[in-house]
């Protein structure tokens, strides 16, 4: 049986990274007493895969991994279960049941939510200018930037992978594409951004946050990935 | 969101941030205002090395378990973050709280090998705490020594106030009671220290006046207060299963060294080699019961989910139940998908079934510590492991399925020979050549390989080897040449390959090893030359030592080759291990002639460790 995990990743949690993650709920997986599904051969593993990895230094609100489990309660006693066994500042928030054919979550990753905010002392000077700035760049017919590829520079146009670039409140919220195709990550964008305002990106000016992963569902519409599966009553 | 020491800047721009933000599970969270004695536990080197450490978290178990007490980690700063803390003066901080480190009430700090003492004055140094114990004010934490290096203190003796000598399980709760209640009587520093001096087990350095001969050796060494003792004897654990052990190990965040959940079976060994420190400070052997381990193993599954379980003792094969634990631990962890690593075994049919049974043949190898490389020096070190032992070993694991064989060794051992030396390549030929005498053609995966590496001699306190001449520098290169040309000469030659130690840091560790008061000194001025990491062989620099030695004016010969008359007054010998010296004496003059002595279980030895009262020593006596 297929389950699809969304959990939160906050405060001092960002520093650790992908990988540490991983091993974090594999080992919290035990201490659950989850009965997950693992491979054959002389050192089994669990059957377990994350949607998109999150970059140190990055909070989130939408992480997600699926797992393949033999047997299992209800949504609400999973859930119980493993935010006993979490520390603080990783959070389970759902557990639902996939359709066994349903595509993981990896393969699914479309795009992004993230917000980003001022750490204290590198708010801009003029808050409303800035903005306004943001705005107009985000207003651009092409925003178009120089990658680097492994067979040299790649010109290409950020402006279409860009869904949404607006203000909340004192930051900045954007929905960009991510996965394995077009992966945008946040400070891509903002980089791009004071490039194009002759200043020099401050790599620790905002505190990113990622809101919520999205898959594409039949018709092609972003949905978020916990809501390709149903609660378990 | 909890507080961490340092900003997001810092922490975002240096490797592995996880190191020094705490938070992993099973983290102890106290309210630091509640307690009446703050506890600072450290392990001076990089967070990976130190969380892998089964005592730290035993004796993290023990403090917390305590209302009265929070006792928090610290572990060096990597060398990126050490620089940054210099340059903006942050103090170390402890993991849990984040709070400086000078603010605790006490700093202790387990020494597990001789080449982390620059990494001791970085701790203090960071800390902002002075170096020197004689320059620690009131509002400074008490710092404490422990674990085998407190077993020689004194090239370390100025930067501590106290040194605790063995077990930490025994004694700790009566020295915190001290503390309280001195405190709490407006006592002072001095006051508490005069009073830890008469509780067992604890050395109080700055107690004691050391006078030296003409020829440099110790003249006498003598308490300076009533309240000191002239003997400090080691405190020990004397029934394993009366003292609790971990409920809920620390389970990291980073993959740290020992990624596993750790079981400690025993404590103590009967193989009296000649060498080995431990095998001899830790006598008696003293066995945790089944249940217990059974319990335990359970219980540790249960609260950390690791994937991995390990036996931890310093010789396995030797733990009476291995047979019917082994078996628990096959069916328990099968069923949870969890891997068991048997360290330390002896290589029979016992062993091989049992590993043939928890890992992959093709992909582990075997390993042997024959420790010499001909039966005459086996015999002179008394490591019971003959010639015949090895080959018949081998041969059943060729024909079990593996062809990888490890073999360790040492060079430098007292009356070396050149034929020992080559021993070496020719034992790791034998078994070469077994290999294919045992496995037909046809069923061979491959060709056999072996891979044989010898460390260089250190001689410890406390062993029988403490009187020993240690080769130089030169010497110690010179007889790995030779072994390395011998090799050559082998028919297996392409099968086989051969590795040995850096010499350098070798003879430092002699150094320090058996160093007295007057090493404190270079350990300070190394330190200060930039000396950091020395165990790291990245960050190891002979020469901020070698300018250290000479500007301190201390010969290090003095400590290393120098031979060492019978009756020579140690600075160590203030300290009862357990092994009289007596004992050590007789074995040194075995030694030399090449007699073998037998094993606790076989006979006893007299060694001096009977009087504890327990272990081994009464084992048939119950």
């Amino acid at each position: 049986m297929k389950i699809r995990i969304k959990f939160s990743k906050q405060g001092s949690m960002k520093f650790i990274g992908h990988l540490d993650i991983m091993r974090y709920f594999q080992k919290a997986m035990r201490r659950a007493e989850v009965d997950i599904r693992y491979s054959e051969g002389f050192s089994p593993h669990q059957i377990m895969s994350f949607a998109a990895p999150l970059g140190v230094g990055i909070t989130s609100m939408g992480e997600y991994l699926d797992i393949e489990v033999l047997s299992t309660d209800t949504s609400g006693v999973m859930t119980d279960r493993l935010n006993k066994v979490m520390v603080d500042e990783i959070r389970i928030l759902s557990y639902r049941k996939l359709d066994d054919g349903s595509k993981n979550a990896m393969s699914l990753v479309s795009a992004a939510d993230y917000i980003l905010n001022f750490r204290d002392g590198y708010g801009p000077e003029d808050r409303e200018a800035f903005f306004k700035a943001l705005e107009a760049f985000y207003d651009q017919e092409q925003i178009l930037i120089v990658k680097q590829t492994k067979r040299g520079q790649k010109e290409m146009d950020l402006k279409p992978l860009i869904y949404c670039l607006e203000r909340r409140g004192e930051g900045i919220f954007m929905k960009v594409s991510t996965g394995s195709t077009d992966n945008i990550k946040p400070e891509l964008v903002m980089e791009e951004f004071y490039r194009q305002q002759q200043r020099e990106y401050p790599p620790f000016a905002f505190q990113i946050q990622r809101e919520e992963v999205y898959g594409r569902d039949d018709c092609g519409k972003l949905i978020p990935l916990e809501e390709f599966g149903e609660d378990i009553e | 969101m909890r507080k961490l020491a340092l900003p997001d800047e810092i922490l975002l721009s240096i490797q592995q941030p996880a190191r020094y933000i705490g938070g992993e599970v099973n983290m102890c969270v106290k309210d630091p205002k509640s307690v009446a004695i703050r506890f600072a536990m450290c392990f001076p080197d990089v967070y990976e090395i130190g969380m892998s450490h089964l005592g730290i978290q035993i004796l993290y178990d023990m403090f917390n378990r305590r209302d009265d007490t929070y006792c928090e980690r610290v572990y060096s700063p990597w060398t990126d973050l050490d620089k940054i803390m210099r340059e903006k003066q942050i103090p170390l901080f402890a993991l849990e709280s984040q709070d400086p480190i000078k603010d605790f009430d006490f700093l202790g700090i387990t020494l597990q090998y001789e080449m982390c003492y620059t990494n001791v004055l970085q701790i203090l140094d960071l800390s902002q705490i002075p170096l020197h114990s004689s320059d620690r004010g009131e509002g400074d934490p008490i710092v404490i020594g422990g674990g085998p290096c407190a077993y020689n203190p004194e090239p370390l003796a100025e930067f501590f106030d106290l040194f605790y000598i063995g077990e930490g399980e025994t004694v700790y709760g009566q020295l915190l009671e001290a503390y309280k209640l001195i405190r709490s009587q407006g006592g002072s520093r001095r006051d508490f220290l005069e009073k830890a001096a008469g509780i067992p087990g604890i050395y109080v350095p700055a107690f004691y006046d050391v006078t030296y001969k003409v020829d440099g050796t110790i003249a006498g060494f003598k308490p300076n207060l009533p309240c000191a003792p002239d003997k400090v004897t080691k405190e020990l654990v004397l029934d394993m299963d009366q003292v609790p052990y971990i409920e809920k190990p620390l389970v990291p965040f980073l993959k740290v060294t020992q990624d596993r959940l750790v079981l400690e079976i025993q404590r103590g060994c009967i193989r009296g080699c000649r060498f080995c420190q431990a095998g001899n400070v830790y006598r008696p052997l003293r066995e945790h019961g089944l249940n217990y381990l059974k319990d335990c193993s359970e219980r540790l599954m249960r609260t950390t989910g690791h994937e991995e379980i390990s036996l931890s003792s310093l010789s396995s094969s030797d733990y009476t139940h291995l047979p019917e634990l082994v078996e628990f631990l096959i069916k328990e962890c099968s069923a949870k998908g969890i891997n068991i690593s048997l360290p330390s075994l002896r290589i029979d049919a016992f062993s091989l079934d049992v590993m043939s049974k928890v890992q992959d043949v093709k992909k582990s190898s075997l390993t042997f510590a024959p420790e010499a490389g001909s039966q005459r020096l086996r015999d002179v070190i008394n490591k019971g492991l003959t010639e015949e032992v090895i080959l018949q070993g081998a041969a059943d694991a060729f024909r079990g399925g593996w062809n990888r064989v490890k073999l360790y060794f040492m060079l430098g051992l007292p009356t070396e020979q050149r034929e020992d030396m080559e021993g070496i390549a020719l034992l790791s030929e034998k078994i070469a050549r077994l290999y294919y005498d045992t496995v037909p053609k046809d069923q061979r995966h491959g060709k056999v390989q072996i891979v044989a590496s010898s460390s260089f001699f250190v001689p410890k306190p406390f062993t029988p080897f403490q009187w020993a001449r240690m080769c130089t520098r030169e010497e110690f290169l010179e007889r790995a040449y030779i072994v390395k040309n011998k090799f050559r000469e082998m028919k297996n030659f392409k099968s086989l390959k051969y590795n040995w130690h850096e010499a350098d840091v070798t003879v430092l560790e002699g150094v320090l090893a058996r160093g007295d008061r007057r090493v404190s000194a270079v350990v300070e001025a190394a330190y200060r030359n930039g000396a950091l990491f020395d165990s790291w062989s990245e960050y190891f620099d002979n020469r901020l030592w070698e300018k250290a030695f000479e500007d301190c004016g201390v010969d290090p010969d003095f400590y290393t080759v120098r031979e060492r008359a019978l009756d020579e007054k140690f600075p160590w010998d203030f300290i009862d291990a357990g092994v009289s010296r007596e004992f050590l004496e007789r074995e040194w003059l075995l030694a030399l002639k090449g007699q073998v002595s037998p094993n606790c279980r076989q006979k006893c030895s007299g060694c001096g460790a009977r009087r504890f009262q327990g272990g081994v020593c009464y084992e048939d006596q119950d």
